[in-house]
């Protein structure tokens, strides 16, 4: 008996440790970190890790893109679907310097990642080594945190701290990068411990209640009360509080082009998209309403226009949880900083029980006019020319508003945009502050994984199709479950247009050519069709969502359509224009 | 209006954090007219002192932008009367000259410069003290075959700082008191509101 007391006391003054690799210390981090899924591309320096996620892939499903860029945007898709935080893998050198553009779109759509790049043995760094950059350097404006991890020692910690930099907080991209010695490096591993605290990093503001009573005093006294809503409500997982606010405050609501599908579309107090294209109501009565509501948004100059013309009557209440954006666009009249989730139940109990009828109304006023003039022809268009707008309205017809719509970036995106439907979150994926063509089809596949029980479309024009187009065999590979919908105008829409709007109709390099859509999905086993007349675009559509596995479908529409309304840049909100006559 | 302020950063010891703050600032095409790193009194917290000319609201911004940074710990802003600084030069001045001319010796002697080193051919002299008074000898000197000059970083104390020991403490805390606020300007109520 005595004999085993000492034993177990003996053993517990040991540590544990077993010698593992640095490779195999990372694999043991995502597998803690509850990563499911990794998209990647295998190189020199990032060798030792694969090795290791030979023997995890039990684990960690990896999928094998064709292009890092299409790895990390992928990565983001499968952030923005699952709510959880993406993992990206890239070797040294070009493999790394091809994720900037990922990490770009994801700081300024505050994505949360990980990627961790292979780099040069520790010994090389800075001789000029093969496929070496600094990458560190590089990368330092485009995340949110990055580190050279040149000891394997530092491996589960600096991981650790990865995962809950990227997903705390305002969320955004972290990039570790791991020397080759560090990845192959034995030491005593003494298991990991996720973080919680970093002395340095407050991912959270405390709230003040003060400002709350302040916030929720000026919204019971106001007469037309404005609520904007952004992606932060999304990212904050506070869908249902901002509902409960916004129905007991009776407030009419739009939302940025990432905060779409935080409040279902069909909701009677969403009233519209805001910004360049955003709906005709909504920007107008920004500059109209008495007290403005803004909730987890940045104030971006596409939804401001001219910031000396934007909501200057009204008092400003800033509900962020990043103090950064306080003040830094609009001037706040009342600051509430902290996470939605807290801070909108909150505000919600303060707030009296109201409905503004008549103010409501306002908005319905500026939404018939807007049908008159675009929308109406925009989805029932007696043109011969088939326009992106009807094809979008059959498509949420047939999908009733619960698929994942990812778009590209251009008219198709801002269309897409502007008439889906959404019932539920976490259903709309687009590149919005970066404007990152390309973007879609990855993400698409990325949000597919993400979400594997719904059904992604991914909207894209012809110009960023043909940016990423390599993913297919992404999706031929993995055979995931994509519906591509390319919305064919033959040109570079989006430049077309202020092309022709705004620069006497010169039309320099939009004119791009394809190839054939349906052959090229073809050539990598995809199913999928071309179509241009009207009649064909309901059965073509249900045919692309019935089919088993991925489709691709084209639909060629007009090739000079424009996206209406518009805040033409430089001018003020409330000089949004229904069409070109107006410019 | 545009005027001269001292950020003060407090920061984690982290290799790249230089380049992450500097980047702050030239991102906006804001020159930095100096910078300075140095250990504080706390061990492991490092101090970076950043000059710069704009307007308070442009300070402001860059200070919340700063203090975003992970391994940051606070950003102060403070005007030139809110601080104690000093900025070292440094003067190289032909030996011959001196030795002849005694009103060089006066000069310097009344800018409380010190002598660094003495050779046959040239001394270098220090002085501390504010930007124009350094300028200054340049200026005084220049006549008199100033052979080079130069100026460090500003170094500043913020008068009114209890230091940073305390508030590391509360850093370290998992759930700061309500007292650390990540702004000052939440305390400064009349400033946000303008209601």
């Amino acid at each position: 008996m005595m004999e085993t007391l000492a034993l177990t006391k003996e053993k517990k003054t040991v540590k544990q440790t077993t010698e593992i690799s640095g490779s195999q210390a990372v694999m043991e981090a995502l597998v803690a970190e509850g990563v499911d899924t990794v998209f990647g591309y295998p190189g020199g320096a990032i060798m030792p890790i694969y090795d290791a996620l030979y023997d995890y892939h039990q684990q960690l499903k990896h999928i094998l893109v064709r292009h890092e860029q299409g790895g990390i945007h992928a990565a983001q898709g499968y952030a923005r679907s699952s709510g959880k935080v993406g993992v990206a893998f890239a070797t040294s050198g070009p493999g790394a310097t091809n994720l900037v553009t990922g990490l770009a779109d994801a700081i300024i759509d505050s994505t949360p990642l990980v990627c961790i790049t292979g780099q040069v043995f520790a010994h090389l760094l800075g001789t000029d080594a093969f496929q070496e950059v600094d990458v560190v350097n590089i990368t330092t404006p485009v995340t949110k945190w990055n580190y050279q991890v040149t000891d394997a020692n530092e491996i589960p910690h600096v991981l650790a701290k990865a995962f809950y930099i990227a997903g705390t907080g305002r969320p955004g991209p972290v990039l570790i990068d791991i020397t080759k010695n560090a990845q192959l490096q034995k030491f005593d591993y003494e298991g990991y411990k996720k973080c919680d605290h970093i002395r340095s990093y407050r991912p959270k503001p405390i709230v003040r209640k003060e400002y709350v009573e302040e916030a929720a005093k000026l919204i019971n006294e106001a007469e037309k009360p404005f609520v904007l809503f952004g992606q932060g409500v999304i990212l904050g997982k506070a869908e249902k509080e901002f509902k409960t606010f916004i129905e007991k405050a009776g407030i009419p609501s739009a939302s940025t082009l990432l905060g779409l599908s935080a409040l279902p579309t069909e909701h009677p107090l969403y009233v519209g998209m805001l910004g360049m294209h955003g709906n005709y109501g909504p920007n107008v009565l920004t500059n109209e309403c008495d007290v403005l509501i803004a909730v987890g948004m940045r104030f971006d100059d596409r939804v401001t226009g001219r910031l000396d013309k934007y909501a200057k009557q009204a008092k400003v209440i800033h509900l962020d949880i990043d103090p950064a954006e306080i003040d830094k666009n609009v001037k706040t009249t009342v600051p509430v900083w902290g996470d939605c989730k807290e801070t909108l139940p909150m505000l919600t109990e303060l707030v009296q029980q109201k409905c503004y009828p008549a103010w409501l109304e306002r908005f319905n006023e500026f939404k018939k006019e807007e049908e008159k003039v675009c929308i109406h022809k925009e989805l029932h268009p007696t043109t011969e020319e088939l326009t992106m707008g009807e094809v979008i309205n059959v498509l949420n017809e047939l999908t009733n508003g619960d698929a994942i719509i990812v778009t590209d970036v251009g008219q198709h995106q801002m269309v897409a945009c502007r008439y889906s439907k959404f019932n539920q979150s976490k259903s709309n994926i687009t590149s919005g502050g970066a404007g990152t063509m390309g973007f879609a089809l990855p993400a698409a596949i990325g949000a597919k994984f993400g979400a594997l029980s719904r059904t992604v479309v991914a909207v894209i024009g012809d110009g960023g199709f043909q940016m990423t187009c390599q993913e297919l065999g992404t999706i031929m590979q993995t055979e995931v479950d994509v519906k591509i919908l390319i919305l064919n105008n033959h040109f570079l829409g989006m430049v077309r247009q202020w092309q022709q709007l705004f620069h006497d109709k010169r039309y320099s390099f939009v004119d791009i050519e394809s190839p054939d859509f349906v052959q090229l999905a073809k050539a990598y086993g995809i199913d999928g069709q071309s179509i241009s007349k009207r009649e064909e675009i309901k059965t073509a559509l249900q045919t692309m969502l019935q089919h088993k596995g991925s489709y691709l479908l084209e639909v060629n529409v007009g090739k000079e359509d424009n996206v209406f309304p518009m805040v033409p840049q430089g001018r003020g909100v409330a000089e949004i224009v229904l069409s070109k006559e107006q410019i | 209006m545009k005027q001269e302020y001292t950020i003060t950063v407090y920061t984690e010891n982290q290799i790249g954090l230089l380049n992450r703050i500097a980047i702050i600032f030239s991102r906006r095409k804001i020159n930095i007219e100096s910078l300075n790193t140095s250990p504080t009194e706390v061990d492991s917290v490092h101090r970076f002192t950043i000059v710069i000319e704009e307007t308070e609201d442009v300070v402001r911004k860059l200070c919340r932008q700063i203090e975003k940074q992970v391994e940051v710990l606070k950003a102060y802003y403070n005007t030139n009367e809110e601080i104690v600084w000093q900025e070292m030069a440094m003067y190289k001045v032909p030996t011959d000259i001196i030795a002849t001319e005694v009103k060089v010796e006066r000069l310097l002697r009344e800018y409380g410069a010190n002598t660094v080193v003495i050779r046959k051919d040239y001394t270098v002299f220090q002085v501390t003290g504010h930007r124009e008074e350094t300028d200054k000898l340049v200026k005084i000197l220049e006549p008199y075959g100033l052979i080079e000059f130069v100026r460090s970083a500003r170094v500043a104390i913020i008068k009114n700082s209890k230091g940073f020991h305390e508030k590391l403490k509360e850093f370290e805390n998992a759930q700061p008191p309500e007292e650390l606020i990540e702004n000052e300007f939440l305390n400064q109520q009349e400033e946000v509101f303008s209601m």
